[in-house]
């Protein structure tokens, strides 16, 4: 059991985070903008993640967190 | 659960200016953990340079100075010189390293300065809106080259990480990327090796990152990546280019 | 006291480590050659860093970088060397870091000359980098003062937290005259409010910057700046005046200038000449009230400068030009003699 959370309002939602996933399961979601106006990245199966860190290393904005 | 992956103590908590998708951030919190992870912060002063970097004085949690276009190996030696039991590291552009600072960089590291220098190559300057730097790449369209870097015109790039290699005072001369998580792995590694030669007296020690810039190359983000590994890599190829610990080892 | 003669370039290096430098940083420059030498053999000796510098940038810089972290740090140079420190030193006025900074002039512009010149005054009170900011700028006239301004430029460039400059020339940094190094009492104010030394996980993160995106933001640094020149401009200029009571013309000048001034008005006095001599010691703060009161029975003003004439803007202005300011002086190394000076003032009509 694993779990990704982005601070959204840090989130620049420029996916790289998503690019890395290597389970593909991290979006940006085109609905909700943070406060500063940027879409940002969020998990959408959080029971397939692994808990591999490799969103979090390659996050600019440092507002990934991960917990195994 | 327990966190497997957090930001680093050393990196203050608050939002980094840079544009979506750059990867100064990247940059920053490499040396942040590396910083935490030999428990040094308390005895570490960190040397801005001017560019997009140059409020990172904002972002490092260890004492911070903001030094003259190009000047941070100066103030880094003067630092240095006189806290010699104080971890020193600058951070700096390649505007910043290789164009006006040039003369402070290859002086500090023929000297074998003590310290730890941060190269970020994205072959443009950033903050001024995208002008050509001495690492753009021949062809390489940018505001002041406009039909593409012709070195008939504008010269051919400085590759810093060869060039301080063959320098006597150079402890560690490696070009690293953080286009992947492999390589930022490597760079990590890298960074954290610089830092232990500051701790065991080697010299200076350079870890020339290339990065990226996708606002002033007028890509997205990941198509920014892409490039970096595409077209920097090959012009810039990726390894050590002097390590003398391992010389050291191979005697 | 023990009395050592001393070349005055040696003497400034020595009175800055007693007054507690523990770095010079300097790039080799004619006249003040000796200076980097005295200190290339005794700094280390006495537990400080002396390194030659790949450039005058690099050297000022490196002297930001000590000065960040608390300690008493020093350059020295001369004319065009001050020039390419002025932007180091810009970024050390507005990091309100404390530092000295020696300039022993030579004569300009461009790479000008070797001979001795005051042709960088405008430069080191109004101009020294860009921006609104000053220096501490004192003016030596003998060896001796030559040692004791170096202290004090320490001492007032760590409690005004500001750059101080001496501003000798080549003949005073040549010159060789007894001096002595009365007991210095170091003044070393407590710098860990905000000196950039390691916070060893026990404070904040200390930031020494000078950039200011806000314009508001940066607007109230320098206005702050400027309250603290105020206070200085009240309180630490400093002078000399000499016969200046009854004197009818009085001649400025500052430094050397002011010994070869000083020989003229003596030999005019014994001709019967009612002349005297107003020295600055500091040329910022410029000393206004006093050269006021120097000339306030005088009724006519010569400055005799070796340059084309820049100090006496700061006369005209401290006497609201209620009273002619003449000008007399050489140029280009050329020193004045005490007899072109004397024929200078008789010829404004000294002898009536």
């Amino acid at each position: 059991m694993a779990k990704m959370t982005v601070r959204a309002e840090r989130c620049k939602g420029c996916g790289l985070c998503a690019n890395a996933c290597p389970k593909k399961i991290i979006e940006i979601n085109k609905e909700k903008r943070n406060k500063a106006g940027y879409f940002t990245a969020e998990c959408i199966d959080e029971s397939a993640c692994v808990g591999c860190a490799m969103c979090a290393m390659m996050c600019p904005d440092c507002c990934i967190t991960v917990e195994k | 659960m327990a966190v497997v992956f957090e930001r680093p103590k050393a990196l203050c908590d608050v939002p980094l200016h840079y544009c979506p998708g750059c990867t100064h951030g990247i940059v920053h919190r490499l040396v942040a953990e590396v910083i935490d992870e030999m428990g040094i912060e308390g005895d570490t002063v960190g040397i801005c340079p001017v560019g997009c970097s140059v409020m990172a004085y904002n972002y490092f949690n260890c004492d911070m100075i903001e030094a003259p276009h190009g000047r941070a190996p100066a103030v880094a030696t003067g630092v240095k010189r006189t806290n010699p039991d104080k971890f020193v590291f600058t951070y700096q552009g390649d505007g910043d390293l290789a164009a006006i600072g040039t003369a402070e960089t290859v002086h500090a590291a023929t000297r074998g300065e003590n310290i730890v220098v941060i190269f970020i190559n994205n072959t443009i300057y950033g903050m001024t809106g995208g002008q050509m730097a001495p690492t753009t790449i021949p062809g390489q369209v940018t505001q002041t080259t406009p039909y593409g870097r012709d070195p008939q015109l504008a010269g051919y790039p400085v590759r810093v990480s060869e060039m301080l290699a063959t320098l006597t005072g150079t402890a560690l001369a490696q070009r690293v990327a953080v286009d992947s998580v492999p390589h930022i792995r490597e760079a990590k590694n890298a960074i954290r090796k610089a830092f232990e030669n500051q701790r065991d007296k080697k010299g200076f020690s350079l870890v020339e990152v290339l990065s990226t810039c996708p606002t002033n190359w007028g890509l997205t983000p990941l198509k920014a990546l892409e490039r970096l590994r595409e077209e920097m890599i090959p012009y810039y190829p990726l390894g050590v280019y002097k390590d003398i610990t391992a010389e050291e080892g191979n005697k | 006291m023990e009395k050592n003669l001393m070349k005055g370039n040696e003497a400034l290096a020595e009175a800055a480590m007693r007054a507690g430098c523990k770095c010079f940083f300097g790039y080799p420059i004619t006249p003040q050659t000796e200076l980097a030498a005295y200190m290339a053999k005794n700094m280390q000796k006495n537990g400080g860093v002396f390194l030659q510098a790949e450039s005058e940038i690099a050297a000022i810089n490196m002297v930001l970088g000590a000065a960040s972290t608390g300690v008493r740090a020093m350059t020295s140079s001369s004319s065009p060397g001050i020039s390419l420190k002025s932007e180091g030193i810009s970024y050390i006025a507005g990091s309100d870091l404390p530092c000295v900074i020696i300039n022993v002039e030579r004569g300009g512009p461009g790479l000008g000359g070797i001979q001795p010149s005051q042709a960088d005054y405008w430069q080191a009170t109004k101009g020294l980098g860009h921006g609104d900011f000053h220096l501490l700028v004192f003016a030596p006239a003998s060896v001796q003062e030559m040692v004791d301004m170096v202290v004090k430029a320490f001492n007032k460039a760590d409690e005004y937290r500001m750059p101080a400059m001496i501003l000798a020339d080549g003949l005073l940094g040549q010159m060789m005259e007894p001096v002595s190094f009365p007991e210095i009492a170091v003044e070393m104010p407590d710098k860990s409010s905000w000196a950039a030394d390691g916070h060893k996980n026990k404070r904040a993160h200390h930031i020494i910057n000078s950039l200011y995106l806000t314009p508001e933001e940066l607007e109230k640094t320098v206005v702050d700046r400027y309250a603290k020149y105020d206070i200085i401009k009240d309180k630490e200029t400093d002078a000399e005046l000499y016969l200046t009571d009854d004197a009818d013309i009085v001649v400025c000048a500052f430094g050397a200038t002011a010994r070869v001034v000083k020989s003229a008005v003596n030999e005019a006095r014994e001709q019967g000449i009612k002349v005297g001599m107003f020295r600055p010691k500091t040329l910022w703060p410029f000393p206004e009230k006093e050269v006021q009161k120097a000339c306030a029975n005088a009724s006519k003003v010569l400055s005799v400068e070796m340059s084309m004439g820049q100090m006496i803007d700061d006369i005209k202005l401290a006497l609201s030009c209620a009273k002619p300011v003449e000008f007399f002086g050489r140029t280009g190394g050329v020193i004045p003699t005490p007899a072109e000076v004397l024929e200078k003032i008789k010829a404004m009509g000294g002898n009536n």
